[in-house]
């Protein structure tokens, strides 16, 4: 049973599937990396860091009450606040969402459609530039942000960084990011295959998020947020409205929510294969 | 493997609405002609030929391959279709390259194919251009390239001749004409009847989803035998030729050539007719200079069939 599957499973091109994935996100990044259009996610990434720019130079000299723990705790709001509910989010729905609904639109879709490469790989190759162009923008934003922040405190700051627990939150950070910009960048993917205007939708799926932390431990395996809010370095005190924003879920280890963020991004990911093989063109109804 | 390009009873519904409906067709290499007026199912038909979109009902292959076989099927078919769309801010040259690079082409191979492409529709030196920037000609003749460029062994073209200005049209055609004599499979859906009538081995002639008539376009005016068929017959004295054919109770109409040096005459038996008109040589009635069918091309028998024109200006 083993060797029947197992051979033809290395049967498969599969070094020309790797290729054609390779021209694919070339093709896709060389067409979408830095555009006048998608100018809008360059601003949702960066406007923080720009803002915590201004800030660093305004304020270069330390005032009273200006400590690396009150800065630490700024960052990680904005991150959790700004970052993972609408910058990633958001960027991640302009950048996925055009992906195939986009060329739809622009009615070139079928150029990649009757090319000799099997759906999946197309769809994949999709994925992954999209991954490729999020992770540049958002990525580059969180780390900048974070060297900005505690650049101020001079040595302060360096030790904090290297010698103290900066790193790893940095690190977590970065793999938060990176878990969300491919989390929400599958979901938004196959919203744009389902539907002609993936917006509301969108928007829809945003209030699960908000809502997820409330919801039975069952239905919160189907939310990005709530994996990623486990893997959070920081904890932000959150009062009010802003306590829908933070997740205040039993705490599950580490790599448990990172394999379950991962698996979550497979399954959407294999629903959109399945939906990929099926797709037809008809422009006239785009 | 089969040469043919099969369909099988093939149906393709959009919800209700009908495209192509119990169409079953088996199509030898050469270049196939379809005709048909706008809705007629013609680009359904191609779509499906080209794998971009599934049949209802019904099976296809072509060259006895199933769209489902991705990497071997779509390696075989070129499929210039008529969406004047591109993707943005492209060029010539990374339209037709990119293309090629996605068959799993080293980066030499895509670029001598590119280049080889480019220029055999004569868009070497515009290459480099944004597509954005090309007269509507212009990126017929590049999504032509791109449809070619890897040497398909099906090549289908929609609306191949639209936008293109005369003398690209004559390349064009005489490059559909070189693809079919090297034993590819051309097809082609055409308003320009006259075009498809002068390069066709045989046509299509579609109407409402249906195939109506299919075969080499002689044999198919053959087959109209319900409508009389006209023929120009070129001689001295048309007006005596004209009333002796009467005289005979064969024609049902007769109408003189506006250079009054020729005569068309509408017959319902046109084998029956040139034994009438042998017989009237011989008696030396009238000195014919020649004859030929007035309505044996393409134009008539899609007026005869469907009853328009489909839009020919």
């Amino acid at each position: 049973m083993t060797s029947t599957k197992g051979k033809s499973l290395l049967d498969q091109p599969w070094r020309l599937w790797f290729t054609q994935l390779r021209a694919m996100v070339r093709i896709v990044n060389s067409r979408n990396l830095f555009t006048w259009r998608g100018a809008w996610v360059y601003f949702l990434a960066f406007a923080p860091t720009f803002i915590i720019f201004i800030h660093a130079v305004a304020s270069s000299r330390l005032r009273h009450g200006d400590t690396i723990d009150t800065d630490t705790k700024v960052l990680a709001g904005i991150f959790q606040f700004y970052y993972l509910r609408l910058g990633i989010f958001f960027g991640t729905l302009g950048i996925f969402a055009r992906l195939i609904r986009g060329e739809m639109v622009e009615r070139s879709l079928h150029y990649y459609l009757r090319s000799p490469v099997r759906r999946e790989v197309l769809l994949l190759g999709k994925f992954i530039a999209g991954a490729v162009r999020s992770l540049v923008l958002f990525e580059s934003a969180v780390f900048i942000s974070f060297v900005l922040i505690y650049m101020r405190f001079g040595e302060a700051g360096r030790q904090y960084v290297l010698d103290g627990p900066g790193l790893s939150q940095l690190f977590s950070y970065l793999l938060v990011t990176a878990l969300a910009c491919f989390g929400y960048g599958a979901i938004f993917l196959l919203f744009s295959m389902l539907m002609k205007n993936p917006a509301p939708a969108a928007l829809l799926f945003m209030g699960w998020e908000v809502i997820s932390s409330v919801l039975p431990a069952l239905l919160q395996r189907f939310s990005v947020a709530a994996y990623l809010k486990h893997l959070m370095p920081v904890s932000v005190p959150a009062e009010g409205i802003f306590a829908l924003l933070t997740v205040n879920t039993e705490p599950i280890p580490a790599w448990l929510a990172m394999l379950g963020a991962l698996l979550l991004t497979l399954a959407v990911l294999i629903v959109s294969c399945w939906k990929m093989r099926t797709l037809e063109i008809s422009y006239t109804t785009e | 493997m089969s040469d043919r390009i099969e369909f099988d009873n093939v149906s393709k519904f959009y919800g209700e609405v009908l495209g192509i409906n119990r169409v079953t067709l088996s199509l030898p290499p050469g270049i196939t002609s379809l005709v048909g007026p706008n809705g007629s199912g013609k680009t359904t038909l191609m779509n499906l030929m080209t794998g971009l979109i599934q049949p209802t009902k019904g099976t296809l292959s072509v060259m006895g391959l199933q769209p489902s076989q991705a990497d071997e099927f779509f390696r075989m078919i070129g499929y210039c279709t008529q969406f004047d769309s591109f993707p943005r801010g492209i060029t010539g040259w990374d339209f037709v390259y990119d293309s090629l690079m996605l068959h799993g082409m080293t980066q030499k191979q895509a670029s001598d194919l590119t280049s080889e492409a480019l220029t055999r529709v004569d868009l070497g030196q515009a290459a480099h251009r944004q597509v954005a920037g090309y007269s509507k000609g212009m990126r017929q003749k590049v999504r032509l390239a791109q449809a070619i460029a890897h040497h398909p062994t099906v090549l289908v073209l929609d609306e191949p001749l639209n936008g293109l200005d005369p003398m690209a049209r004559a390349e064009s055609i005489a490059l559909f004409q070189e693809l079919g004599k090297q034993g590819m499979h051309v097809v082609i859906s055409s308003h320009i009847l006259e075009e498809v009538d002068r390069i066709s081995d045989r046509v299509v002639l579609m109407t409402g989803g249906y195939v109506i008539a299919e075969g080499n376009i002689h044999q198919v005016r053959q087959e109209v035998r319900e409508k009389p068929m006209q023929i120009l017959v070129r001689c001295a004295r048309p007006e005596l030729l004209a009333s002796r054919i009467f005289e005979l109770d064969h024609c049902v109409e007769a109408r003189l050539h506006a250079d009054g040096a020729g005569v068309f005459l509408r017959t319902q038996d046109v084998d029956q007719f040139y034994i009438l008109l042998n017989k009237i040589v011989t008696d030396g009635l009238v000195q014919i200079e020649a004859v030929t069918p007035a309505d044996d091309d393409a134009n008539a028998i899609y007026q005869y069939l469907i009853g328009s024109d489909g839009g020919q200006s």
